[in-house]
């Protein structure tokens, strides 16, 4: 009976959709990720701030396992990331991934490389995910590029395919690994406005950024890290009007005065 | 220069050996020194082991030694040919893959370790990660660093001659024995003929280069 009870009480939605468990991670000495506890519920956007070498990018990567962690442990919907293999590509497949360098396949067309994970991974015809990639082009407003390729294209447009194609895969969830850090400043807005727009229709996503704006826009929480700890997780109302540690407020600060 | 005209038949007859020696071991070489990158770069660390140790092996020892293993060696270990062709196609493609796998690795090196991440994020297996990213991105770069190298594999199946093979070189010393007034115009002609599969390859090799410089 109790164990009924567990058992539906973990299946509640709302319930976390992704769950990191005492988490910890050593580079060597350096300890980069500290018993990281952190629940992201179906919906939500988490943005995950903090100084340089906080952990943040490392914790992101942790999630779809780019990062093997040293204890703790990490599940997405419910299901615990499995060891390297078969069963982790099934999983990562549901994990969207937009890093800071874009990262698109520099072979293939910005069609093709929308098309590749849909074909390749999920079997979908290739009449169907072409179609599919070219409404997720126009979405985030490059399908007149589907045919280049990806060096022909500027950063803030690269960044945006790079979306489209983790969004082709249907992803439960979004992580962005600072995806604006390396785009001169006039592409930034266009690449946030994707993000924002996904952020309204209901996307799972977790952030890591330096764009206050973003936070305080899309995000229903901050988390910000120091030292590889997860000092503050509060609404960014709470946290940018009134963040608890010091830590957290000397970051802020030292924002607030360039 | 009548010792080349009149032994043109001995001549025709060793080039097609040598063009067909250094066909066959290329074939092979290319598709073995592939997967030995593969293995290089996989996550299973035997694998990674055993690569890195043949090619340490391998590159690193004359290929008169691996001719020997091939033709002496393996026939004492039960492993006979009725023809000394097949010793020579093994050591060729053993000695020469070691080398294609360092030029294929360069070449994976040479593709950035973002996109094999987005390849995994996107739910790709390793194999897909590889064969659909990585490869034909490396392949590319690594297409002049590998003519030389088929260059080179044309010249070393000279020393199949040295192992009762009669190719170019072999025909080479038979007919520099039969006509010792004649030696050098002799080693010309086997030159010549030599040429007439390197030179090609090379101008191949300038093409691809150029290509492949446009593309990017």
């Amino acid at each position: 009976m109790f164990a009924r009870f567990l058992l539906m009480t973990t299946q509640l939605p709302g319930d976390a959709l992704v769950s990191l468990n005492a988490v910890n991670k050593h580079y060597g000495q350096l300890h980069v990720l500290k018993d990281i506890n952190l629940q992201v519920r179906k919906g939500e956007v988490v943005v995950v701030i903090g100084p340089s070498g906080s952990g943040k990018s490392t914790l992101c990567r942790a999630i779809n396992r780019l990062e093997t962690i040293d204890d703790g442990d990490i599940a997405i919907d419910g299901k615990q990331l499995p060891e390297e293999g078969k069963e982790l590509a099934r999983l990562r497949a549901d994990v969207g991934m937009v890093f800071q360098s874009f990262n698109l396949f520099a072979h293939k067309t910005i069609l093709e490389n929308v098309t590749l994970g849909p074909i390749k991974v999920k079997g979908v015809s290739k009449a169907e995910a072409d179609k599919d990639a070219m409404a997720l082009l126009e979405r985030v407003g490059v399908g007149h590029q589907a045919p280049k390729l990806p060096a022909q294209l500027s950063g803030g447009q690269q960044q945006r395919v790079a979306i489209a194609r983790a969004l082709a895969m249907k992803p439960k969830v979004m992580l962005f690994d600072e995806p604006t850090s390396a785009l001169d400043p006039e592409m930034i807005n266009e690449v946030l406005d994707v993000m924002i727009q996904l952020a309204k229709e209901g996307m799972t996503m977790i952030v890591v950024t330096h764009e206050m704006g973003f936070a305080r826009k899309a995000a229903d929480r901050v988390v910000f890290m120091a030292d590889g700890q997860i000092v503050e997780d509060a609404t960014p109302e709470e946290f940018f009007t009134n963040p608890q540690s010091s830590r957290a407020k000397d970051f802020l600060s030292k924002l607030l005065t360039h | 220069m009548d010792v080349i005209i009149e032994s043109l038949p001995q001549y025709w007859d060793g080039f097609l050996r040598t063009l067909f020696l250094a066909a066959v071991s290329g074939i092979i070489a290319l598709v073995a020194g592939t997967l030995l990158a593969a293995a290089r770069v996989s996550p299973v660390a035997a694998l990674r082991g055993f690569s890195m140790a043949y090619v340490e092996v391998v590159r690193n020892t004359p290929l008169t030694i691996a001719f020997f293993f091939a033709a002496v060696v393996l026939p004492r270990l039960g492993v006979t040919f009725q023809q000394f062709e097949v010793a020579a196609i093994i050591a060729l493609s053993a000695y020469t893959a070691a080398f294609i796998a360092e030029a294929v690795r360069s070449g994976v090196n040479s593709v950035p370790v973002g996109q094999a991440e987005a390849a995994r994020s996107i739910g790709m297996k390793f194999g897909q990660v590889l064969s659909l990213i990585i490869l034909p991105q490396a392949l590319r770069t690594v297409i002049p660093p590998m003519i030389n190298i088929l260059i080179a594999l044309v010249k070393n199946s000279s020393v199949a001659g040295a192992f009762y093979v009669l190719e170019l070189f072999g025909y080479g010393k038979q007919l520099a024995n039969d006509h010792g007034d004649a030696v050098m115009w002799v080693l010309v002609g086997v030159a010549f003929f030599y040429l007439l599969i390197t030179v090609p390859l090379g101008y191949l090799a300038h093409q691809v280069e150029r290509k492949v410089a446009i593309a990017r």
